[in-house]
């Protein structure tokens, strides 16, 4: 089975070419059940899924939570376990914060150091950059910084800061600090910290040896979801720097300052947390298309397809951080969360905008050891289409350039340039085109194909305070659907302001937005419709002939 | 030493083109990329740091030939550097761009400077130091003397610009163009052991790569 392969862990798996389960049924059936095979959902590919293949949500989660806790407990076998009381653990306590305010000292001088050194890139270009970026750097003491709805530090096992959202990581390194004395105090006693929940906070912990993650969040989402968030940061961070680099740089020094390999990409990190929290594909682990018309996504993806090169091994085409085609190399299958690393960097940067990029980038999900190079260029000035090529030589950068070029004068010969011009226009569907009147907003995932559609957020969805509160309800749903201990199948939701109906089957996830004046059993039946229409539409939504080369 | 796009055009009467390989090094913002895209599209915007490297291309068509420049703009984070010597091999000329409102920035550059040193013979390229960001003058940290001298002693070419205010940009690039070409004719007057010194553009890129 697909989901045992999946198992085991990402890096074991030589390099993640798991086939698709079996029983990938072509025949679809007319109008979908509740028993629906998976494989047969609308939106299932017709010819395999294009992604490594995801059962669901867990999948992607906790085969590795289990791992890294369990792995310092037993590196302490030796000590003789204390006894604990309350007294011992307060003296312990005040112990480490003494040691801590010394780690904070130690971070001090090596600030002072590296800006009297010579190689080290000085303070000051740092805050140029983060002037650029439009971020200016917090007050950590004031209240507005205290307001902040998620919080999320990154810190090496020495307790030093790689990370902050917001304020200069500088002034939280004695926070910090405080963050790896918690884990490393219930380490010493064969034990893990996941979470703290206090005065309406989560606090959320992921240890990925050699970092540690923590969130501070006052969100609805559930502590595996803030944990799953968590871990798409730790994979921004080996994307930029592979798994095995990290590990060799800890080896060889312990008390590294990170930040110094992660200068100038911190804002990959901030749009990342500002991504999640604004669109459902993170939420999801599925990936979105442009609606586009089968013949003219055909036509797309057969130049791709042909204007290939021995060393790519992925050709995509995206427009904002919705996807028009991917070509992949025949058993080489992309990771949903590796392509939203890829759409997270592409809308990070304008630097794209310009030119052509050549830039080492590692696919964790993929492969955590090694860089894959990527050429990254947007088709036309004015077009918001960009192609990238993944390739595995990093000398070939005129090769894979040349295979732009031949995909562009295909692109044209086959006169769909046009066409696709004018479906960039309308990135986005209505949820009207559905004919349903109480219906609102909807999200479908087809599991098999690991992508998912969803219309526009509209009225009264307006404002960004409300487009989050829904993106909310859904992540709270998604969280009781598929909470660990007690999974559920189907959930009717009724708020103040709308109702919300959740259906997970092995095949698919629907969550739907509903008025609240409707009833559930307007709710049931306005799901069948919808599915209905999904399905009447699935050439357009999704993408159901993947190519390869 | 440059790479002849059509070879046996020397003949009287079409000017030869010539394709050089210009690699832009230097610190985290100094503005390498700003300087790259003030001489291909001159214009300037603020623009975020560069993620691994930028490629342009820029034709310069001069009374005696035609120059087409293959501008490599490099990411100065630390994390890139790694790679960078994969994007600086094999060119004609570097760029090593520092701000002049920031001292730390030159000293960054006279290390790429040793780096480019240990790769190319002295012959083998043109090095060019820039001190960008005239416009900040009123920061400056970085005298004008101080970066002329360095060049000097180095036998550097040396401009103070700014991509911002658009001083002197075309000025850097012009002198490389200039100074490529004066090489180019050095090298046709001095009788060549190894018959054409030229290199087949089809055969260079065969063995180079992208670099």
């Amino acid at each position: 089975m697909a989901a045992d392969v999946h198992r085991k862990k990402g890096w074991e798996v030589p390099n993640g070419s798991l086939a698709p389960g079996d029983g990938q049924h072509v025949e679809r059936s007319e109008s979908p059940t509740p028993g629906l095979a998976q494989g047969t959902e609308p939106g299932a590919g017709q010819e395999g899924a294009m992604f490594v293949h995801t059962r669901s949500y867990e999948d992607l989660t906790s085969p590795e939570d289990g791992a890294a806790a369990v792995r310092s407990p037993e590196e302490r076998q030796g000590e003789p376990a204390e006894p604990t009381s309350m007294e011992q653990i307060s003296k312990d306590f005040s112990e480490l914060s003494t040691q801590l305010t010394g780690m904070a000292l130690d971070v001090e001088e090596e600030i002072r150091q590296s800006k009297e050194g010579k190689l080290e890139p000085s303070p000051q270009t740092t805050r140029r950059d983060s002037v650029l970026s439009g971020k200016e750097e917090e007050d950590v003491t004031m209240d507005a910084w205290r307001m902040h709805r998620k919080h999320v530090f990154v810190l090496s096992e020495a307790g030093k800061p790689v990370y902050s959202r917001y304020g200069s990581e500088e002034a939280l390194s004695s926070t910090m600090g405080v963050m790896m004395a918690l884990v490393s105090f219930l380490e010493a006693e064969k034990n893990a910290i996941r979470s703290i929940h206090a005065d309406g906070y989560k606090v959320v912990f992921v240890r990925r040896s050699p970092l540690v993650l923590v969130a501070v969040a006052r969100t609805r989402q559930s502590e595996q979801e803030i944990a799953h968030e968590l871990l798409y940061i730790y994979y921004q961070i080996l994307s930029l720097l592979t798994w095995t680099q990290l590990n060799h740089i800890f080896q060889q020094k312990q008390n590294y300052d990170l930040r110094r390999l992660l200068a100038g990409s911190e804002r990959i990190t901030d749009n990342l947390l500002d991504l999640m929290a604004h669109d459902p594909s993170f939420l999801m682990g599925a990936v979105r298309c442009l609606p586009l018309a089968a013949s003219v996504r055909d036509a797309v993806s057969t130049s791709l397809q042909q204007a290939k090169a021995k060393s790519l091994v992925f050709s995509i085409l995206l427009s904002g951080n919705q996807l028009v085609s991917l070509v992949r190399k025949k058993d080489q299958f992309l990771h949903p969360i590796d392509l939203h690393l890829l759409f997270n960097l592409i809308s990070s940067s304008s630097s794209f905008r310009e030119g052509e990029a050549w830039t080492p980038i590692c696919l964790p999900k993929f492969n955590s050891s090694g860089f894959f190079h990527a050429h990254i260029s947007y088709l036309e000035q004015e077009m918001d289409l960009c192609l990238l090529l993944v390739s595995t030589d990093r000398e070939d950068f005129f090769t894979v350039s040349d295979c732009k070029r031949r995909f562009q004068e295909r692109l044209r010969r086959r006169g769909v340039h046009h066409a696709l011009q004018e479906a960039l226009r309308t990135p986005f569907y209505s949820v009207a085109q559905v004919g349903i009147p109480d219906l609102r907003h909807f999200i479908y995932k087809s599991k098999s194909s690991g992508l998912f559609t969803s219309p526009e957020i509209e009225a009264p969805y307006v404002h960004e305070e409300e487009k989050e509160r829904l993106l909310g309800l859904y992540q709270y749903l998604h969280s009781r659907a598929h909470n660990s201990s007690r999974p559920l199948k189907n959930i009717y939701f009724t708020g103040p302001r709308e109702n919300l109906l959740a259906w997970v089957t092995s095949a698919f996830e629907l969550y739907i937005c509903y008025s609240p004046l409707g009833t559930k059993a307007g709710a049931i039946s306005a799901v069948n419709k919808l599915m209905k229409w999904i399905r009447k539409e699935e050439d357009r939504l999704f993408i159901l002939t993947p190519q390869t080369y | 030493m440059a790479q002849e796009a059509m070879p046996g055009t020397f003949l009287e009467g079409i000017r030869p083109t010539y394709i050089y390989k210009v690699v832009l090094l230097g610190s985290t913002s100094v503005g390498k990329s700003s300087l790259a895209y003030r001489y291909v599209k001159n214009d300037f915007k603020e623009s975020l740091p560069t993620v691994g490297c930028s490629f342009f291309t820029q034709t310069l068509n001069l009374e005696v030939a035609t120059v087409k420049f293959e501008i490599w703009d490099t990411a100065g984070q630390e994390k890139y550097h790694s790679v960078c010597h994969l994007y600086y091999r094999g060119a004609h000329a570097a760029l090593l761009v520092y701000d002049i409102a920031n001292k730390e920035t030159l000293n960054r550059a006279k290390l790429w400077l040793r780096d480019l040193e240990k790769e190319f013979l002295p012959d083998e390229i043109v090095i060019a130091l820039v001190g960008n960001k005239m416009d900040l003058a009123a920061e400056r940290e970085v005298a004008t003397e101080e970066g002329e001298e360095f060049a000097r002693t180095k036998g550097l070419l040396f401009m103070e610009t700014s991509a911002k205010s658009n001083h002197q940009v075309n000025d850097i690039f012009m002198a490389i163009a200039q100074e490529l070409l004066q090489r180019e004719r050095q090298k046709a007057s001095a009788p060549s052991l190894h018959g054409r010194s030229t290199v087949d553009l089809g055969e260079s890129r065969a063995r180079t790569g992208c670099c």
